[in-house]
């Protein structure tokens, strides 16, 4: 462990460039797959006839190996130049990230109380109007736990895609594994779940921050 | 103000077609809450999601102050409506002021007057503006909340309101609380009220008119009395129960059948022995003593035979006075109550107004039988 240690401090720059590497990669992805994730999520509560199809496509992607994705990605994404490096690892990313983020978007709308959507409709609220004013602040919760899970899960795929030349943590790992270099492979593995449970709060902490103040006193009153 | 002309509305198609509502005419007066009275899948609810088309109309027209639905922008028409339902359904994510003020805002209303507006109908619906307007919903109780309910419905004062079993999600006791300041607000407010409930206690209580529905169709629609009276089929007979003479007891106010000047009046200061040949005189069983225009009590002549005193001191206290406004039915219940076949009446003062007698009263009810004209409801639900 003391050796660890050593390393750490000896590659400072080295483990602070990595980790901030590996963290980039894991936002962009995370702002592509909510660009994409949420806005289907919510369309498939409004054509449910979709619904079933999507949610099992997204289930599909999530059960392909990463290191088969990257295989699958690399001669389509060839055609444009980026067959490998940290393109295919986004996009592999955002698609992973796919099943957590619609499944929660679309079962967090479908849990708002029938009721209270037809008050909202009786009352001449424009169907636009319901979705900023109620549903959304209703299902921001579940839909940020979906982000969390993503999140987490891609912090540990991103550390694989050091592999296709990517970067971030994973490097350590890889390397150490090439030569034989027990420090460094733990070093590496140390980051990389350290950045998990980090990242994991901080998710955490977001969820209850996007949490409605009256949703919480319910939750606190048990009703 | 609404008119349902031919109204019909058909759910699905072919052979699985369910026909909800048939063929239904019907007008609602300015002012008038008309309660939709019928079992669970008798169209009323229909009817009543159709006038603000949340669903809409198969055939048949609607107009709303002469106006056709179809030719108006449903989130318009909606929002000049209020719209209060059994579950509720207030928004948890806003305060009791966002829950009351989202039609209003929606309507463009300036901060300010929205603000006197909520506190406004919080006081109206006696919650403490101070106390609630910053709560959420979770925070009040199953009563509270539907005073919200009701308060969201009539927040940017529509002229219509759409109520689909509004206090149907409370316990009784608090049921009969808000149906009575409901019925106070209304008489300030004079709504056009379309209410739909499945409680014909309910219906008879709040309803200036009542429409009964069976399966999809208007059977009756007329005064609570002259249904209770003149029920127009067996269906509507069996639906209001055999106890509808009772129930046309709880539509009859005490001033209905009270006798103003009852011939068994006597006053306090007279002596008993005056008093009995008085009663002797008139073959009276008992006589009402009254004192400086309030009454005291009642004498039977084994009292007044005891000694020659005034008849004060051998008064017998009522054991209840009944109010003016009090219904027949409460008066029939403490007259079984205390085996009086005697009452006597007081103002809100406790000033002797007369009495109300068992005979008086049966013949108010058999009268309400009789009578061949529709009676009026102006003295009731006030």
């Amino acid at each position: 462990m003391g050796n660890v240690l050593d390393f750490l401090v000896a590659n400072a720059d080295r483990c602070w460039l990595l980790t901030w590497e590996h963290t980039w990669m894991v936002l962009v992805a995370l702002v592509g797959a909510i660009s994409l994730g949420v806005p289907v999520g919510i369309a498939i509560t409004r054509h449910e006839q979709w619904a079933k199809a999507i949610l099992r496509a997204a289930n599909i992607l999530m059960t392909i190996p990463s290191i088969a994705l990257f295989g699958m990605l690399l001669p389509l994404l060839s055609l444009i130049g980026h067959g490998l490096g940290k393109v295919p690892a986004v996009i592999a990313l955002v698609l992973y990230s796919q099943l957590p983020i619609i499944r929660n978007t679309y079962v967090a709308i479908k849990n708002v109380p029938p009721e209270i959507v037809d008050a909202g409709r009786g009352m001449g609220m424009s169907r636009w109007k319901r979705m900023i004013e109620i549903e959304i602040p209703l299902a921001i919760p579940v839909i940020v736990a979906g982000l969390r899970t993503a999140a987490v899960m891609n912090i540990g795929i991103a550390a694989i895609s050091a592999y296709i030349g990517a970067g971030g943590l994973g490097v350590f790992i890889q390397q150490g594994i090439a030569r034989v270099y027990e420090e460094m492979i733990v070093a590496g593995a140390l980051l990389v779940s350290v950045l998990a449970v980090f990242v994991d709060g901080a998710m955490a902490l977001l969820e209850s921050l996007v949490t409605p103040k009256g949703i919480k006193i319910g939750r606190k009153l048990g009703s | 103000m609404i008119s349902y002309q031919g109204v019909t509305k058909i759910f699905g198609s072919g052979s699985e077609a369910v026909t909800a509502v048939d063929g239904v005419t019907l007008d609602i007066k300015k002012g008038d809450l008309v309660t939709l009275l019928g079992p669970s899948g008798c169209g009323k609810t229909t009817l009543l999601r159709l006038t603000n088309r949340l669903i809409t109309l198969t055939r048949g027209t609607i107009t709303v102050g002469g106006r056709d639905i179809m030719s108006q922008d449903p989130v318009k028409l909606r929002q000049s409506m209020g719209y209060a339902i059994q579950a509720i359904g207030l928004f948890p994510n806003k305060t009791i002021y966002g829950n009351i003020a989202v039609v209003p805002r929606l309507l463009g209303w300036a901060e300010k007057r929205i603000r006197d507006r909520v506190d406004e109908l919080l006081t109206m619906l006696r919650l403490d503006p101070g106390l609630f307007r910053d709560r959420y919903p979770a925070e009040l109780s199953g009563g509270q909340q539907q005073r919200i309910g009701v308060a969201r419905c009539l927040a940017a004062d529509p002229e219509i309101l759409l109520m689909d079993e509004p206090f149907g999600a409370i316990d009784p006791i608090n049921r009969e609380e808000i149906q009575d300041e409901f019925l106070r607000v209304q008489a300030k407010l004079k709504k056009s009220i379309v209410f739909v409930t499945h409680d014909i206690h309910e219906a008879i209580k709040m309803g200036d008119r009542i429409a009964i529905f069976q399966e999809g169709r208007l059977i009756q629609y007329d005064t609570p009395e002259a249904i209770l009276t003149r029920p127009k089929n067996r269906y509507i007979a069996d639906f209001l129960g055999a106890d509808r003479a009772l129930k046309v007891l709880g539509l009859l106010r005490v001033e209905d059948a009270v006798n103003p000047s009852p011939a068994h009046l006597l006053h306090a200061s007279v002596t008993s022995g005056e008093a009995l040949r008085l009663m002797e005189e008139k073959g009276l069983g008992h006589a009402v003593v009254v004192d400086g225009g309030k009454p005291v009590g009642y004498v039977t002549p084994a009292d007044l035979a005891r000694a020659n005193l005034p008849v004060r001191s051998v008064t017998t206290a009522y054991p209840v006075q009944v109010l003016v406004h009090s219904t027949l039915r409460d008066v029939m219940s403490h007259m079984l109550m205390h085996d009086m076949h005697t009452l006597c009446v007081v103002d809100a003062n406790g000033d002797f107004v007369g009495t109300v007698s068992y005979e008086s009263i049966r013949k108010k009810v058999v009268a309400a039988y009789r009578d061949d004209t529709p009676e009026e409801k102006g003295n009731v639900g006030t």
